[in-house]
């Protein structure tokens, strides 16, 4: 359990723990149920309850979605460099300076933000 | 026997040397920039510009005979400068490249004049002498430069040309094939001679003439062996020599005046200059010289059996042309004096075959651009100033004594005779059987073009001798033809010994007496000449002979086509064929190897990857495991 | 906690990229603010005077060698070079970017978006002017090569090259005719570039796995003095040499090239394969020369062989191309091995070399796509070779240019190819690399057919009906031209001076 890999044993454990647990379940399901199980009408359905669904399989996303999707991404970068900022921009030697840098790094984003607004995307028609 | 090489550095008139290249450059650069715009007037700039480089050069040649070292090199700039590479922009002006420059500009200026001429209803004449100003910028930059790398620029330079104008008329399809023939052929020469240079780099540090020559002492013999073979690639490409010989007849293809200025006075002579210049490094081995000598003697002979089968008027002064090339290159592989005799016979050959050329060239413009020797015949009551030098230029090229022929190419015999034991027999011999034989076909040439019965085609009945601009050079050059020779014999060797060193001292012996040589090369000439005379006196069939093997090998060129094709040609289609199938097929059939060997799912993959995306990928992959298996198994000791 | 401090940044030696990504910035605000008949002019000159700002903050910082940044940036001679390479090349692309001239619009679609072929995108392609985008996106992606070139860590470098390289797929897809295989083009340069990039990532996992840093200095010491296993080190540094020889278009990582250089609008194609090449050469030279020499004796022979494989595999395949810009493709392939060799030398010569080299094949490349753009029919331009023919009757000129062009990359005396290749192979044989220059010699003279095929088509053949006419260029084209050319014959004729700066500038810091 000691050297480079040793770690990544617990990680082992744990998934080999999850296998026998999913086996196992399935086992005793398998055991306790009765031999010949019932077919009421709309078991087989992807929901076996609820509304029957209705259509293919097969649709086509919104290609408006990805640009949501990308300004998204947009404002999480800003919040995963602005969490451990705002833990240390007060310490002495950093002050001022870090203040400026991370003003010019949300100025850098809040152009994008501009530009998807000025060319309507922001807009749903 | 290694004096030191050292060479003054140019002052005063001599420093403006590099005018003699300058101004065809400058000629060629306005010829083909300007377009149309110079057509009326560009053809005689074009012979002004090499006119002029003429004079320069004999203002400087009489300049150089005044000064005491006899050769002067000027340093123009820095070309370039990595590490410890340098290699000079300068010039080399000594007795060798002094005769050269005569030479190119002299004969250079009669074939412009001609050209004049003879190229007047052709569309392309500006750009004709566009070429040819390129041409003999190229040609003077090689026999000036003073190192390997100026050498080799001029060398590819005067390739370029030559090759521009083999193609000249490019709608004919032979002529884009000769070309092309050429230019390949050369390559295979080129790729020799820059490795000698590399060579000659690595071992010397310097490509400078005389720093390679001073220091060649130093260098181990098998090393000075492989570069001389490697610089004799070069010179056997250049020069049509065996084994590169094959292109050098097709290159009639291009214009008459082409083939008489580049592919027999001058550019083919490149590979003699090479050697001669060289000649520290080919003295330096003895068995270099003995396959220089071969190669020259197996050439001389290749080119004289050809000759006699040949019915084209040009290809037969071509296969002439590769076979007295073969005796420059039997002189400058014998060494010692004979350097001196072969460039005595370059010089001369360079004006009786020029004269023969443009005597053809004549003979064609008079009969509708004919070739065949076979539609010739009784022309010499036609065109009689023709008639009359290249009669001249003949004598003095089977080598009747006192014509120029006679004085620069039986020494040669005579030195090939001087060498020690079985092999002053066998070279020797080789070239007075080889005289013999060029006596036979020079002769047969001339009978069927000038003698004879008429059998022309129908649609000639008077053929007229050419205009003016296009005789004087001829009569020009058959005086050269016939005083060249005696003139240059005693006086050209003097002059070399700057560049060439002196051997007058040495003392030699030849297998046979002096004057029984001579007796024998005069005698087998005139036996050949007059065994043609008696053959071809009345004509002869205008249709191909069936012939025997012998004849048969001599008119496909001795199988030496078939043979590049079979050995250089298919090896190379081949090999890019494969490539190509292999980026086509080769990596999808790789993607679909392993999508079967992984197993059923390869069809529902195949759907699902409609793009070509994944093939790449696919490669990527395939050249990524390899790259870290290659690291990994180096890293394990596997490899190292 | 541990302590904490703000790295110190040498702001005047990072100045040219913060300059350009500045500029840049600058220029998606006005692509927001301002109308749409001044932004073309107004984008254009900002994007000009920012490059030629940024260059004369280099040839004013030229003395500058520090390490900055928290040690992330390098400014050093080669940086210094390589930036200011790829700004003069940058500068002459933007010229081809910014040209109208030959096609009304640019050579620019203007929305990318709309689906080819439908009502919008016939009418577009018509009307409306090219999108002005293209100005901020190359200024990034130009910036992004500059940080690329000075990246002094593993990580740096890594975002570096993300910064050039997104910019890039995006232009790909942009050209205004021939939009669906303009759009193939960037679709598998982005997904075959984010596969390289992910080699690289993982390289330089392993490499931090086996070093501990990810700074070249950290790992020129643990190469040196570590006592690991080197397997996370060799499988690592294949796979960082492997993203860096996917960028520099090296076999059998170039899979991309002739139909990325085919698709991408050809200004676009000027730009990747001067700019790029550059940068991605001065990523390979700073792993391999600073953090990497340890192993030099190890990973010799394998680059070699990918050197030789790149050089035979783009000399060959050029022999049988019927486009001009896949057949330029191959050359530039071809002159990726012949770059190798020179990095391959692993000496002082070597980077000076290959540093001579990368600008010289600069100046002739963005020059002969230059000509590209110009010979065009009804249909924009006409790149078939078959069209080609007779080109020398109608239009000596650029026919000439493109004869001395061809002639240069076959590496012709007094034309800047000879002595780029002189002074790479020279270096090489210097270094006892000598099997890597017999094979360069052999494919330069293979390559030299493909280059003759064309100029023999060009000169000798009789223009047929489908030969197109040459457009004249506008101002910009021909300024770029008139660059290329004339440093091409320069670089030729008196290459010292250039030869002694990258002599000179060929000093790493580490």
């Amino acid at each position: 359990m000691a050297g480079y890999l040793g770690s990544y044993a617990t990680l082992g454990l744990l998934l080999l723990a999850s296998v026998v647990v999913f086996v196992g379940a399935f086992s005793a399901n398998r055991l306790l149920r009765p031999a010949s199980p019932a077919e009421p009408i709309g078991k087989r359905e992807t929901y076996e309850c609820g509304v029957d669904p209705v259509g293919g399989d097969w649709a086509q996303a919104q290609i408006r979605y990805y640009v949501y999707a990308y300004l998204y991404v947009l404002f999480a970068v800003e919040a995963v460099f602005l969490f451990p900022w705002a833990v240390i921009f007060d310490r002495p030697g950093f002050g001022a300076t870090t203040v400026v840098e991370m003003a010019i790094f949300v100025a850098v984003l809040a152009l994008g933000i501009l530009y998807a607004w000025r060319k309507r995307i922001l807009t749903w028609t | 026997m290694h004096d030191t090489v050292e060479y003054a550095h140019a002052s005063g008139l001599l420093s403006s040397v590099w005018l003699l290249i300058a101004i065809p450059l400058a000629s060629a650069a306005i010829l083909l920039l300007l377009g149309k715009r110079a057509d009326k007037w560009g053809h005689w700039l074009g012979v002004a510009s090499v006119g002029v480089s003429f004079v320069l050069g004999l203002t400087y040649f009489f300049q150089l005979r005044g000064l005491d070292n006899r050769a002067v090199e000027l340093s123009l700039f820095d070309y370039i400068e990595v590490g410890s590479l340098h290699v000079d922009f300068g010039l080399l002006f000594d007795p060798l490249s002094a005769v050269f420059v005569l030479l190119i500009t002299g004969v250079g200026s009669l074939i412009h004049l001609y050209a004049v001429g003879y190229m007047e209803h052709d569309a392309g004449r500006r750009r004709f002498f566009g070429y040819f100003n390129l041409f003999v910028a190229a040609m003077l930059l090689l026999v000036l430069g003073n190192n390997f790398v100026m050498l080799y620029i001029g060398w590819e330079g005067v390739g370029l040309a030559s090759y521009l104008l083999i193609s000249f008329w490019v709608e004919r399809p032979s002529a884009a094939t000769a070309g092309k023939k050429a230019f390949l052929m050369n390559r295979v020469g080129d790729a020799g001679f820059a490795i000698a240079i590399f060579l000659m780099f690595a071992q010397l540090g310097t490509t400078q003439y005389d720093e390679v020559f001073n220091g060649i002492g130093a260098v181990a013999s098998g090393t000075v062996l492989i570069m001389g073979l490697l610089l004799l690639l070069g010179a056997t490409g250049k020069s049509g020599q065996f084994p590169l010989q094959a292109w050098l007849p097709d290159a009639m293809e291009g214009p008459t005046p082409v083939s008489a200025l580049i592919h027999a006075a001058t550019m083919v002579t490149a590979g003699v200059y090479l050697i001669a210049r060289s000649n520290p490094i080919f003295t330096a081995n003895e068995t270099l010289q003995t396959v220089v000598v071969s190669v020259g003697a197996l050439t001389l002979l290749i080119g004289c059996i050809i000759g006699c089968a040949k019915d084209d008027i040009k290809r037969v002064l071509a296969w002439s042309t590769v076979s007295q090339i073969g005796y420059m290159f039997l002189g400058v592989g014998l060494g010692g004096a004979a350097y001196a005799l072969a460039i005595v016979h370059l010089l001369a050959h360079g004006f009786f075959k020029a004269g023969l050329f443009l005597g053809a060239g004549s003979v064609m413009h008079g009969m509708h651009d004919q070739t065949d020797i076979r539609r010739f015949g009784g022309l010499w009551r036609y065109m009689r100033i023709t008639w009359a030098t290249f009669g001249l230029a003949w004598l003095a090229i089977i080598g009747l004594p006192p014509l120029s022929g006679f004085f620069s190419k039986e020494p040669i015999i005579v030195a090939a005779y001087e060498r020690e034991g079985w092999t002053a027999w066998l070279f020797g011999t080789a070239a007075l059987i080889g005289a013999g034989v060029t006596a036979f076909y020079m002769t047969r040439l001339f009978v069927l073009t000038f003698h004879g019965p008429k059998r022309w085609t129908e649609d000639i009945d008077h053929p007229h001798e050419s205009p003016p601009v296009m005789t004087v050079p001829l009569v020009l050059l058959a005086v050269g033809s016939v005083a060249a020779g005696g003139l240059m014999a005693s006086s050209v060797p003097d002059w070399l010994v700057p560049a060439l060193g002196d051997h007058s001292g040495e003392e030699v012996h030849a297998v046979m007496s002096h004057g029984l040589i001579t007796a024998l090369s005069i005698v087998v000439t005139l036996l050949g000449a007059g065994l043609a005379y008696a053959l071809f006196r009345n004509g002869t069939a205008l249709q191909e002979q069936p012939a025997g093997p012998v004849v048969t090998a001599a008119r496909r060129n001795l199988y030496a086509d078939a043979f590049n094709e079979a050995v250089f040609e298919k090896p190379g289609i081949f090999l890019t064929r494969a490539l190509v199938f292999l980026d086509n097929r080769g990596i999808d059939g790789l993607v679909n190897g392993l999508a079967a060997a992984v197993g059923g799912g390869s069809s529902r993959l195949r759907r699902l990857q409609t793009g070509f995306v994944r093939s790449y990928a696919m490669s990527m992959l395939t050249g990524a495991l390899l790259v870290v298996a290659a690291f990994l198994a180096l890293q394990l000791g596997w490899l190292a | 906690m541990e302590d904490l401090s703000l790295p110190k940044i040498d702001y005047a030696a990072v100045a040219p990229m913060l300059i350009l990504f500045g500029v840049a910035c600058v220029g998606v605000l006005f692509e927001g603010v301002l109308p749409k008949a001044a932004r073309r002019v107004t984008q254009l000159v900002l994007a000009l005077l920012g490059l030629v700002a940024a260059l004369s903050v280099i040839v004013w910082q030229s003395d500058t060698r520090v390490l900055t940044a928290g040690g992330a940036v390098a400014i050093d001679g080669p940086t210094l070079f390589l930036q200011g390479a790829i700004i003069v090349l940058g500068i002459m692309a933007l010229l081809l970017i910014g040209d109208r001239a030959m096609e009304h619009g640019g050579a620019f679609v203007a929305q990318a978006a709309i689906t080819v072929g439908s009502e919008a995108d016939r009418k577009q392609a018509v009307k409306e002017q090219g999108a002005t985008e293209v100005y901020p996106l190359t200024v990034f992606a130009i910036a992004g090569m500059l940080l690329f070139v000075a990246a002094n860590d593993l990580l740096t470098m890594f975002v570096a090259l993300e910064v050039f390289s997104l910019p890039l797929y995006l232009l790909c897809a942009l050209a205004r005719r021939r939009r669906l295989l303009s759009q193939e083009a960037a679709l598998k340069y982005f997904l075959l570039g984010a596969y390289a990039s992910a080699f690289f990532l993982f390289g330089v996992a392993l490499v931090y796995g086996f070093a501990g840093g990810v700074e070249f200095g950290t790992i020129h010491d643990s190469v040196t003095e570590s006592t690991q296993s080197t397997v996370l080190l060799y499988a690592g540094l294949a796979m960082i040499a492997i993203g860096l020889l996917f960028k520099a278009a090296a076999a059998p990582f170039h899979v991309w090239t002739p139909d990325v250089y085919q698709g991408a609008p050809t200004p676009i194609t000027g730009l990747m394969a001067a700019c790029t090449k550059v940068a991605a050469f001065g990523g390979l030279l700073r792993v391999l020369y600073v953090g990497f020499d340890g192993v030099a004796w190890d990973y010799t022979p394998i680059l070699g062989v990918v050197a030789v494989l790149t050089m035979l595999i783009g000399a060959v395949l050029a022999v049988t191309q019927t486009d001009i810009k896949r057949l330029l493709a191959y050359s530039s392939i071809a002159n990726a091995g012949y770059l190798l060799v020179g990095v391959l030398a692993l000496s002082k010569d070597g980077l000076s070399s290959t540093m001579f080299y990368l600008v010289a094949y600069g100046f002739t490349v963005i020059a002969a796509f230059g000509v590209v753009t110009l010979v065009r029919d009804a249909d924009g331009e006409a790149t078939h070779l078959s069209r080609w023919a007779g080109l020398g009757r109608r239009s000596p000129l650029y026919a000439g240019i493109f004869t001395f062009i061809l002639l240069a990359f076959a590496g012709i005396p007094l034309t800047s190819g000879f002595i780029a290749k002189f002074a790479v192979f020279g270096a090489a044989l210097d270094s006892g690399e000598a099997w890597l220059v017999v094979f360069g010699v052999v494919t330069s003279m293979l390559l030299a057919f493909p280059y003759l095929r064309v100029v023999v088509m060009m000169w000798l053949s009789e223009p047929g009906e489908s030969t197109p006419t040459v457009s004249i260029p506008g101002g910009l084209t021909a300024a770029a031209l008139v660059i290329g050319v004339v440093a091409t014959l320069v670089l030729g004729v008196a290459p010292a001076p250039l030869l002694d700066l990258t002599t000179s500038a060929a000093d790493f810091v580490r």
